[in-house]
């Protein structure tokens, strides 16, 4: 079901968290909203699934307004980060909640939450209490009790947060597959990009009440609209520096390094103080505008070496490369970078 | 072993401090089997005399029965009462955004703290008033008013660590904010439930000044008054059947204790999971 929020505020006393925002999720699409915490994703979330009062504006599901209508009715699937599943029950009673609370048959009840248990697969696990599972499998039978009476949408707040890095990265992949299985719009909040990038057809990303971007993963990382985007997205992240325009060209401070512009890039007028951001995987041994620094600092992760590169003005760059023997720390190395690959941000954060 | 060793003058001063308790309760028991002769503590003959009260009641007293089962109704219908209003009044303390609940939170504080003996006499003619003196329905209100403000903040405490999404996720699972309470929350805090219902029927087991002073004669008599008519009775002076009274009065507690120690233990955790 397509969700809209239509000029949406949302304050807690004197406090505007969220300011006309306006956002909309198409019918079976999952969507993130990825940000730093205290962004006001989660408030988003809330307000939606009707926890919290809106403050101004409407939230609609379909053609249909939601704001004032109450939590019990709006049939929205919520999966808190600490799963929240009933203790006292067993699995099977913990899908077949909402059911029995909405009276229906004990056949169809079973029925139903037999086929959503197999759908997350947790077939075998129907008789144990929650505190008998793993996180994982807790996780799967929190989305199988959301799931479960087809909800308008599937809200899901940092579900991965509680989970060990090998855990996560299959529960990524389960999720995404049972929603595509179920078609269910759904939205997650998150403030780990790779979450956000791997899961979802689209990332909303929000800072301070607002949403900054709204784009594909692909597109969002491409052309990030703000430095904020550029350096949120992307690990390790993306490095900045100052730099001056001079003759079309960028000149970094103190450091004897010019950079062209990047092409679709309009040239900022000469003396135009501007931020270049370079991704590390842009930097390294191909490229046409040489740099040239000390090597400060190696990472090794294995396939590839993270390094740091301390310009002769102090900053500092990261450059991620296949692992090879051939430098060291401290050593002095000209590489280059691609300038096509460059971004250019005005001093507040735009993008030039 | 060191410690044991370095301990053992504490041990043994706590030993010679509490001989004497050790030996009221020895022979609070052995003095209900046997007679000794007088001048003397050693008994010399074995006697069921002093437990006659079981089965032959005196001219002018209640049935021993009869009192036992008012003081079972006194304690377990105060420790209902006592469960239910604050199983209730302590969610709603906990979880709901109530008008004036810092002030209801104070006052169920100030109120646990009040000595309610100072409102006897106010109690008393309001139950005269009202129709309720000398009856076991009027002190059982009393009662259970008298320990409400401790179960109330007691449940409160319970409830206080009971995770806030569970009912967030009951809310969205369509459930009403009674049934979220009633069928989510409430099994949370069943430990709470349980020790609370046992600490409200061992106080009303015991308690003596309340019955005392609003349902001193009559039918609605229970144990521990029943236990002091005996000791002010002049007439009949039974040191040996005071005794075995007393005995048959605290054996429940005793026994409750035994088989429930581990919840009433959970009560001074404060409702930390037990």
């Amino acid at each position: 079901m397509r969700i809209l929020l239509d000029k949406f505020s949302k304050s807690f006393g004197d406090v505007r968290v969220i300011e006309d925002m306006t956002l909309e999720i198409n019918d079976g699409e999952m969507l993130a909203l990825l940000g730093p915490s205290g962004c006001g994703k989660s408030t988003t979330l809330f307000a939606i699934c009707g926890i919290h009062k809106v403050t101004g504006g409407r939230i609609l599901f379909g053609d249909r307004d939601m704001t004032g209508v109450p939590s019990q009715e709006r049939n929205v699937g919520v999966v808190f980060q600490s799963y929240a599943l009933y203790p006292h029950m067993t699995v099977a009673e913990n899908i077949a909640f909402p059911l029995r609370i909405r009276k229906l048959p004990e056949a169809e009840v079973k029925r139903q939450m037999e086929e959503m248990a197999n759908l997350v697969h947790i077939e075998a696990l129907l008789d144990r209490r929650p505190a008998e599972l793993s996180g994982g499998q807790q996780q799967r039978v929190a989305l199988a009790r959301a799931l479960v009476r087809r909800p308008n949408v599937l809200l899901l707040d940092e579900p991965l947060a509680n989970l060990d890095a090998k855990l996560r990265l299959e529960m990524r992949s389960e999720i995404r597959r049972i929603q595509l299985e179920t078609g269910i719009t759904a939205i997650l909040v998150t403030h780990d990009q790779v979450e956000a990038m791997s899961m979802c057809d689209r990332i909303a990303i929000m800072n301070a009440g607002e949403i900054i971007q709204i784009a594909t993963p692909q597109e969002m990382y491409r052309n990030p609209r703000t430095a904020f985007v550029a350096g949120f997205l992307g690990n390790p992240p993306i490095a900045f520096i100052d730099a001056v325009a001079s003759n079309g060209t960028l000149t970094v401070k103190d450091a004897d390094i010019r950079l062209p512009v990047p092409p679709n890039t309009e040239t900022p007028p000469d003396g135009t103080p501007v931020i270049v951001g370079i991704r590390p995987e842009n930097l390294g041994r191909d490229g046409d505008a040489p740099i040239r620094g000390r090597i400060s600092f190696v990472e090794t992760q294995g396939r590839e070496n993270l390094y740091d590169l301390t310009l002769a003005n102090g900053s500092v760059l990261r450059s991620i490369q296949r692992e090879s023997d051939d430098v060291s720390l401290n050593d002095e190395v000209e590489w280059r970078v691609r300038s096509d690959q460059l971004f250019l941000f005005a001093q507040n954060g735009e993008r030039l | 072993m060191t410690g044991h060793l370095k301990s053992w003058p504490i041990v043994l001063a706590l030993s010679i401090l509490s001989a004497p308790l050790v030996l009221m309760y020895v022979y609070l028991f052995i003095d209900t089997f046997t007679n000794a002769p007088p001048g003397s503590f050693i008994p010399n003959e074995f006697t069921l005399e002093h437990w006659t009260f079981l089965w032959h009641t005196p001219p002018g007293r209640l049935s021993i029965w009869r009192v036992t089962l008012n003081s079972l109704m006194f304690a377990t219908s105060t420790a209902t009462l006592v469960v239910v209003v604050s199983s209730m009044a302590g969610y709603v303390l906990s979880r709901l955004n109530v008008p004036a609940r810092g002030f209801f939170l104070a006052g169920v504080m100030v109120l646990h703290a009040f000595p309610a003996i100072t409102l006897i006499v106010a109690i008393f003619l309001v139950l005269q008033i009202v129709g309720l003196y000398n009856t076991l329905i009027g002190v059982i209100l009393v009662k259970a008013a008298i320990d409400m403000p401790l179960g109330i903040w007691l449940m409160k405490g319970f409830y206080d660590t009971v995770p806030w999404e569970i009912e967030m996720a009951g809310i969205q699972d369509g459930a009403s904010r009674f049934t979220v309470w009633r069928k989510l929350v409430l099994p949370q805090v069943k430990p709470g439930i349980f020790a609370l219902g046992l600490f409200a029927f061992l106080l009303g087991w015991g308690e003596f000044i309340l019955p005392q002073v609003l349902a001193p004669s009559g039918n609605a008599q229970v144990l521990s008054v029943y236990l002091a008519a005996l000791i002010a009775d002049d007439n009949n002076f039974d040191m040996a059947l005071f005794k075995s009274v007393g005995l048959f009065y605290i054996a429940p507690v005793l026994i409750l204790f035994f088989f429930f120690q581990s919840y009433l233990m959970n009560i001074y955790g404060g409702g930390s999971k037990g």
